[in-house]
């Protein structure tokens, strides 16, 4: 058998991983009329052939309710994870440049919003922005940024005074140009493994938020709505509402965590050939 | 001593800073809510058989009609005088409300802030010793797959299998059904705490037992550690004697960072087992508009976490003795 080296490998994974992703977003946005589609011949049916996760109270099917949740989670988690990354990046690089008090000011900003428990501060930010979708995505985007922002802050630091900047200077480079060919490369993969790895915990916390009721309305099967309906009937031993929406949340969240990894791999040369 | 007194004096004030921040960007994203407390309260229909005069009485209890800026530094007089206000919803103290709450979530926290910073060194120094055995392997897969998983949905789990398929531990509340307080006993309150404990202990190790796996390996790979192993120490000495006193710092400091994670965590399980804690608390304040209540579990969880900061920051100085001597020369 031919062996493949570690770059193709990690190539491989993370082609299998987005196509993946993909396949659940086209399958969750087709499905997204059947979720809703309620039967009450066909209600609370424990998991079979044909209803692959079972059905609920109203014998709408969970497969299907399922993947649209999951295709939803994942259209949040991209918006609120670009935006939080663009957040991360002006103020990272504008705190390393400007220095002086933009850098103390952003600074203390990080710290106030690192020191506010994550999930209340998703909390409050929904309760500004009047709850649902975009309660839920202001909510996520503005409280995720503070790790990626400290970590593009030391990078700028880092290179600002890094030897073969400080001599592009001296030989004359315009700064735009110092920026564009030096600094920038330099930044680039640090930036998109810090941004797909914001995917999980955007996720994670779109779920979490939705679930305690300060998300998505009710009406639309997200997955922390269909957790959160699933609690009434755990009791009474429905456990496959629960089970399963859950466990296809998780798998997702491993995926892009796998993808995060892989790109790094393939960005960070000193990784793949370690 | 002086430093280190300059030193504390100098994060006290920081800290105190950013206590108001929190508190008034809490307050400033509380009172931009279009939500209005009446209709979430009161109820649309019941408000539309309200005469003029009672919707107005609703208006001036729940503060609509007041400018921000009027009440937000009416709250900040009080509260530096050491009155948090009135809860809305509960009618009593919010220091009360909060004081009792806060009592049934410290014990909740506090064991599994505990209990999962010992069992994350001891499986973060297993599988950095062990670096790419099985065993590495399995502590790493299992960490990624516990920090992949929504908390609540974990306390789901756990509650399907121990409370409903096995019935051997209770779905919910923080002590029996139908039993008038003065007999409840503290086995009953323990009973009932096993399952939101045990929850929020298996999501705390992850991210410690991984950060001190790398922590682990990066020192067996240190100069120190090849000289020791020259000399014919064992691995058991070699781990003891300069893996864990290396390793033990940067743990301290990053469970003492993780008391943010491990409060979200509980507002989560506190939620899904019922149990009347401060973050069961926050959620009902969220959801009904309760403005003081919500603005001082903000306060005083993020004071909580600016305290385990402060700690965090104290210990190191008062362990590591290279830092205790850069604080004297800078």
């Amino acid at each position: 058998m031919k062996s493949f080296n570690r770059r193709q490998r990690a190539l491989a994974l993370l082609l299998f991983a987005l196509i993946l992703l993909c396949a659940v977003t086209a399958a969750g946005i087709v499905l997204s009329d059947q979720a809703m589609v309620t039967d009450f011949s066909r209600k609370n049916l424990a998991p079979c052939t044909q209803f692959l996760f079972g059905t609920d109270w109203m014998g709408r099917d969970m497969f299907s309710r399922t993947l649209t949740g999951l295709s939803l989670s994942i259209r949040i988690g991209l918006l609120t994870a670009a935006v939080s990354a663009v957040i991360a990046l002006l103020l990272g690089s504008a705190s390393a440049l400007l220095g002086g008090w933009a850098d103390s000011v952003i600074s203390w900003l990080i710290d106030l919003v690192m020191g506010i428990p994550h999930i209340l501060l998703v909390m409050l930010i929904s309760l500004a922005f009047g709850k649902g979708f975009t309660g839920v995505v202001a909510g996520v985007a503005l409280s995720h940024w503070t790790s990626l922002a400290r970590v593009v802050r030391s990078e700028v630091l880092q290179i600002k005074g890094a030897p073969y900047v400080l001599a592009a200077g001296k030989l004359g480079l315009s700064r735009g140009a110092i920026l564009r060919r030096h600094m920038i490369p330099h930044l680039l993969p640090q930036f998109l493994t810090g941004l797909v790895l914001l995917f999980p915990h955007a996720i994670l916390h779109e779920a979490s938020v939705t679930f305690l009721g300060f998300g998505l309305p009710p009406e639309q099967p997200a997955i922390g709505v269909i957790l959160s309906e699933s609690m009434s009937y755990l009791t009474t031993g429905k456990w496959w509402l629960a089970v399963f929406p859950g466990l296809a949340l998780v798998g997702v969240v491993l995926l892009f965590a796998l993808l995060g990894d892989q790109l790094r791999r393939l960005l960070d040369p000193a990784s793949v050939h370690e | 001593m002086k430093h280190r007194l300059i030193f504390t004096g100098k994060k006290l004030i920081r800290m105190a800073l950013l206590l108001l921040g929190v508190s008034l960007a809490a307050f400033l994203l509380m009172s931009a809510s279009p939500l209005d407390p009446l209709q979430t309260n009161v109820g649309q229909a019941a408000l539309g058989t309200m005469s003029q005069e009672q919707i107005a009485k609703l208006e001036e209890y729940w503060g609509v009609n007041d400018p921000p800026l009027q009440r937000y530094l009416g709250w900040l007089g009080d509260f530096v005088r050491g009155d948090m206000g009135t809860s809305l919803l509960y009618r009593q103290p919010v220091s009360q409300v909060i004081g009792q709450r806060l009592q049934n979530s410290l014990w909740l926290m506090a064991f599994a802030w505990v209990f999962s910073g010992l069992l994350g060194l001891t499986l973060g120094i297993l599988a950095g010793a062990s670096r790419e055995s099985w065993g590495d392997k399995l502590i790493r897969g299992w960490c990624l797959l516990i920090s992949s998983t929504p908390t609540f949905w974990l306390a789901l789990v756990l509650l399907i299998v121990f409370a409903v398929w096995l019935g051997v531990l209770p779905s919910g509340l923080s002590v029996p059904i139908g039993v008038d307080a003065a007999s409840v006993t503290l086995g009953d309150r323990l009973y009932h705490a096993i399952l939101p404990a045990l929850t929020l202990s298996i999501t705390g190790v992850a991210n410690i037992a991984l950060h001190t796996r790398e922590k682990m390996i990066d020192i067996l790979e240190s100069d120190y550690v090849l000289f020791a192993r020259a000399r014919g120490e064992s691995k058991t000495s070699i781990i003891l004697r300069h893996g864990l006193r290396n390793v033990a710092l940067p743990a301290i400091t990053l469970q003492f960072a993780s008391i943010s994670e491990i409060f979200g965590g509980s507002v989560l399980v506190e939620q899904v087992f019922s149990y009347p804690g401060l973050g069961q608390t926050a959620v009902n304040a969220g959801l009904g508009s309760d403005l003081p209540l919500l603005l001082g579990i903000t306060v005083v969880s993020a004071a909580i976490v600016f305290g385990g900061n402060l700690i965090a920051d104290l210990l190191y100085g008062v362990v590591d003795p290279k830092i205790r001597r850069g604080a004297a020369r800078a």
